[in-house]
Order: structure tokens, then sequence, then C-alpha cells
């Protein structure tokens, strides 16, 4: 039906000041969970837990901040994780470099999908970054350096700093922790700055932002690129974590996994994304040793979510009696 | 032995066939999602998966209850026509007062729990569909050899195509869609039950995918994966014709079948990305696409 719709969310979670105390302590638990986690769970879990999350993460900033919805940033995960994965191997770059070329490449991409994508809205928004995507899928199954089929095998973790030995498992945990906490702070640094209010308002009313004067163009194309970078990063970690990168990083299932995790946790809150992509990883973890399909559930969770709670699980509990009064109020 | 640009005659006329009969499906799959984001402004992602279920429901007609190919084409496109109907009332009409992005997210769920679900039952390998006797074999054009059943393909999805072109331009219930189109509340208030028509619309988006999902059938063989395999194509396509335009859906589906087609002969690295490359170059040059409206 023609005319103008509500705004795919308007979820904002701002800190209310009552809430501080409440946000503190919750925020210290999670953070000790995190630390004590490689020693009760298989580090290996949590660490792609970890890069999943931050995944989300940086989605949501797209999606949840700036009301884009890209179906195309598997390009930039497995576009980082080959970039990183052939750096470390082939040119022998110690981890951070590799990470950061994987987030430099990522960005780069990111740049040229976004000037394209961008001339046009909403849904043929996602319509053109799923087709882009697509498109370096094909480049990644037919490029020299990616292995095709194989994808780059056996990647070295190296030593970071030139000596902190990442083949120890405790020793990469702490650092995709490091890395992972990093990714969050950015984020949530970019929401609750006054580009992030501008984003808000774009994503609430373009029309309006351009009168006021801001020129949109550019900002959406600014967090497209922070996106696909803070996305890059996410698959550069996860190419040294699992030490190979290949092409089911790259493929358009990936971007439908992204936008359900973040669907699921809840759009546009901050600690929504990282919840959706824990439950959708301990999801497939579980069904990995059975022959059920995977993409039958994720199936049903994504027309269940989209039918009946929209605000995904964060964003329900935000909204429920028990949130409010905990001070977690969505201001809607 | 006759060749054009150094490649042999035999085979450009061959690759162009190629391209004209991917061409056909990309034509009539890109004109049910611009029929239906016409009027319910929903990209369809399950598209692809009807388009599936059009090729399966014609497989197991005849498994199941010995129809044949001709009757398999008239029911298949009626069972997945009705089955989106029911999709529609039961579901998607909840999300249309919502962002347009909703809609899309759904049918993408639908998509992969019905592909999904097939897989599951049927494993990802094709399963071969028979060539209807009537059309078997092939005739000999002097300059290439034409499988019968190939050129029929072609026609069928013009004579589909056009039909559907009519109805929507120069019949009544043609002018009561274009009319909701514009402005469903101002029709509705005219006493046409609009959401009836919403209903029917999507019906007739499925249907049109399950008829080329059926003409696919003996080509492609019938394999749960088939879908997703065209539909992003399908979603170039869409985005570099314009939705705005039902002729243009057709036009640009058989031109960008031909474009592909010719690829492969003079360069076939490419052809898996021309499709992608073109939309590329629209969009910088001419964003609302080649015969659509700003939006």
């Amino acid at each position: 039906m023609a005319g103008k719709s509500e705004p795919i969310t308007n979820q904002t979670t701002t800190i209310l000041p009552n809430a501080g105390p409440v946000r503190i302590v919750l925020l210290l638990i999670a953070l000790a969970l995190l630390l004590v986690a490689p020693f009760y769970l298989y580090p290996i879990f949590v660490m792609k837990l970890l890069c999943f999350a931050l995944f989300a993460a940086a989605f949501n900033l797209l999606l949840g901040y700036t009301g884009l919805l890209s179906f195309g940033h598997s390009a930039f995960f497995g576009g980082a994780a080959y970039f990183t994965a052939h750096a470390v191997k082939e040119w022998g770059w110690s981890p951070e470099f590799g990470i950061l070329l994987g987030v430099a490449g990522a960005a780069g991409l990111g740049l040229i999908m976004g000037a394209i994508a961008i001339r046009r809205q909403g849904i043929y928004f996602a319509m053109i970054t799923l087709a882009l995507s697509q498109m370096f899928f094909f480049f990644c199954l037919q490029a020299g350096f990616t292995k095709g089929e194989d994808g780059i095998q056996s990647v070295p973790r190296g030593e970071l700093f030139g000596f902190i030995d990442l083949s120890d498992a405790t020793n990469m945990y702490y650092f995709v922790l490091g890395v992972f906490l990093l990714g969050m702070v950015i984020i949530w640094r970019i929401v609750n700055s006054p580009f992030g209010m501008i984003l808000k308002s774009i994503r609430e009313n373009e029309s309006r932002a351009t009168s006021l004067g801001y020129s949109v163009t550019r900002y959406k194309l600014t967090a497209f690129v922070m996106s696909a970078a803070l996305t890059g990063l996410a698959g550069g970690i996860k190419s040294l974590v699992f030490q190979f990168a290949t092409l089911t990083d790259v493929t358009w299932q990936m971007s439908g996994e992204v936008i359900l995790m973040t669907l699921l946790g809840g759009i546009g809150t901050l600690i929504g994304p990282i919840f959706g992509a824990g439950i959708v990883v301990t999801l497939q973890n579980y069904l990995a040793t059975s022959d059920f399909p995977v993409t039958i559930i994720t199936g049903v969770v994504f027309m269940v979510c989209v039918l009946l709670f929209r605000r995904g699980l964060v964003g329900e509990f935000y909204a429920s009696r028990l949130g409010r009064r905990l001070g977690f109020n969505p201001d809607n | 032995m006759i060749t054009i640009f150094g490649v042999p005659t035999a085979a450009l006329f061959g690759q162009l066939l190629v391209g004209l009969i991917n061409g056909s499906f990309y034509a009539l799959l890109s004109l049910g999602l611009a029929v239906i984001f016409g009027l319910l402004r929903v990209i369809n992602f399950a598209h692809g998966a009807q388009y599936m279920l059009g090729a399966f429901a014609a497989y197991l007609l005849s498994l199941w209850l010995g129809l044949g190919y001709w009757s398999a084409l008239i029911l298949a496109p009626v069972l997945v026509g009705l089955a989106g109907a029911v999709v529609e009332r039961t579901m998607l009409s909840r999300l249309y007062k919502l962002d347009h992005l909703y809609g899309l997210l759904f049918t993408f769920g639908l998509a992969l729990t019905i592909e999904g679900t097939f897989r599951y039952i049927y494993g990802a390998a094709g399963q071969p569909y028979p060539t209807p006797e009537a059309l078997a074999g092939g005739v000999n054009l002097g300059f290439m050899f034409l499988p019968i059943y190939r050129g029929w393909v072609v026609v069928a999805s013009m004579i589909v195509c056009l039909a559907v072109w009519l109805l929507i331009e120069k019949t009544k219930l043609g002018s009561y869609l274009r009319a909701a189109t514009e402005n469903p509340i101002l029709v509705q208030s005219f006493g046409v039950n609009v959401p009836l028509l919403l209903t029917f619309t999507y019906g007739l988006g499925a249907a049109l995918a399950a008829f080329a999902g059926v003409l696919a059938a003996p080509i492609y063989q019938v394999s749960p994966l088939m879908g997703s395999n065209i539909i992003i194509i399908v979603f170039a396509v869409v985005v570099i014709g314009g939705m705005g335009s039902i002729l243009g859906a057709i036009v640009t589906g058989y031109l960008l079948g031909i474009a592909e087609g010719l690829t492969k002969v003079f360069y076939p690295e490419a052809s898996n990305i021309v499709v992608f490359v073109i939309m590329a170059i629209v969009l910088i040059l001419r964003p609302a696409g080649l015969f659509g409206k700003d939006v």
C-alpha cells in the first residue's frame, strides 16, 4: 500500500538517570562472565559467538540507527576474512596488521557498494546491496587468492605485537574479547554522538533531515562505511579464530543470518544483536550434529519475529513492565 | 564454418537461444515481482521459492496422480497461487501498515522455510522431469539446431507476459488494480474490495512464478535450490528495469537474458556477474532504472 509508513524501528536506548546503577551492575556482571567464560565453555565457541555478536552489532549500526537494511553485509564479513587470512598467511603479516588490512578492505568495499546503493532508498537499497554482494561472491569464487572452493586453509594465528603467542587458546580468547569490547565501545560512542543523533533523525524522517540542511547522502554513506569497517573487524578476527577463510562467509545466506540475529535480539538496541547472535550461534551448534536443516528453523523464527515481536527479545524486555521499572524505557 | 567476430555462428546462436530462454524466466519472474510490488509494496523474496514450488508441484502431480505436463501447466500455478493467497490473507496482510522492509524480511523467512523443508525431504540433488512427448525432438533451422521444447518455452512465456499485460492495462479488473496502486483508500471508498484485490494480486504473482517453474522443470530438473539461484538475478533485473512499469519488467527480463548469453560467448568468466555489472552501471547513470519513475 502506498503512502508513508512507520520507520523500521524507533527504539533508542537512552541512558536515563535512574538507570545508572542497574546498568552498571548488569554491565559488570556481563564483563565478569565474559572474563571467566573460557574456563567453563569451549573457548572456540565463545570466540565464535563474540565474532558474530560484533558482526550483528556493526550491522545494527546501519539498520537500527540509520534505518538502512543492507542485504549484503556478508561481503564485508567474508571479504575481510579473506584479506586478513591472505595477509597473515601469504605475506607473513602480524595478526594486528592483518586485521587492520581486513578492516581497511571492508571499508573500501563498503565505500564502493555504499556509493552505488544509496542512490536508491528503502527496499531498492536492500535489493541492490544483495545483488552487489552476490557479485562479490562470484568474484571470490573465481579470484586466485581466495583459493576457490577450498578457501584459505591453515592460517597461522601468529604473535600479537610480536610477543603474545596467539596459538595459545587463552591468549587468543582475551585478544578476541578485547577486540570485541573495543568494537562495542566504538559503536556505543557513534550512537551516542551528535553524528549518531543525525543518523537517527534520518531514520525517523529523511526528508525532514534534508530540509534541516543535513547532507543525508553523505551521512548515510559514512554510516555505511563505518558499519562495513566494524563488520570487517569481526570478519578479520573470525579468520584468525578458525584459521581459515571460505566462501561460506560471503554467501547471501550469511547476510540473512546477521539480519536474523539483529531482528531476534532487537533492532536499534545496543545489546540486542549480541543476544540474537548468541541464540543463533548456540542453535547452530546444537543442530550441527543432527541432520535437521537449520534453515527451516531460521525461516520460521524470521516469520515469527516479523509477525509477533518486531521489537526483538531485548526490545520487548525494555518495553515490559519490569524493564520500565528498571529504567530501560524505550522513549516512544 | 561461418564465424562472426571469430565465434562460430552455431555457438553464437546457441548461446543466444540459451540467453533467450533464461530471459523468458527472468521476464516471467520479474513480471510477477513487479505486479506484487506495484500494489502491495512488498518485495516478494519467496518468489524464487514459489518458482521452485511450481516445478515440484508438476513433479509430484506426475508422481502421485500420474498427471502429465499439460495438466501440470494449469494445475501447478493454481495450487501455488492459492497457497500464496492463503499466506497473504493470514500473515502478509498484517504487515502492510509497517515499514515495507518487514514484508521483505517476512517473505525471506518464508523462502528459507519452504526451501529448507523441500531440501530436507528431497535432498539437494535435482529430480528429472521428462519433456512432454508433443514437444520432444528438434528442428534444424539451417544456421542452428532448435530443440522444440526450448522454442516452446520462449513462445509460452511471451504469450503469458502479453496476457498479463493486457489483463492489467485493458480490463476492468486491471483498471481497479491500477487505481488501487495509485490510491487504495479512494478506491476502497468507491466500494471496491481492496483487501481482496491485494490477495488476488499476491496469488497471481505466485501463480506466475509457479508457471515459470513448470516451464523450467524439463530443462533444469526439479531441485529445491533452483529458486534461490535465480531470485537474486531477478532482483537485479527488477532494479535495472525499474518497478514502475509492467512492460519494462518484461522487456528488461528478455534483454538481460540475451546479454548474459552473449557474455557467455565472448567473455565466459564474466557471465555470472554481467547482470550485476549492468545493474551498477544503470544505477550510476539512471538511478530510477531504465523504465522507472523516480521514487
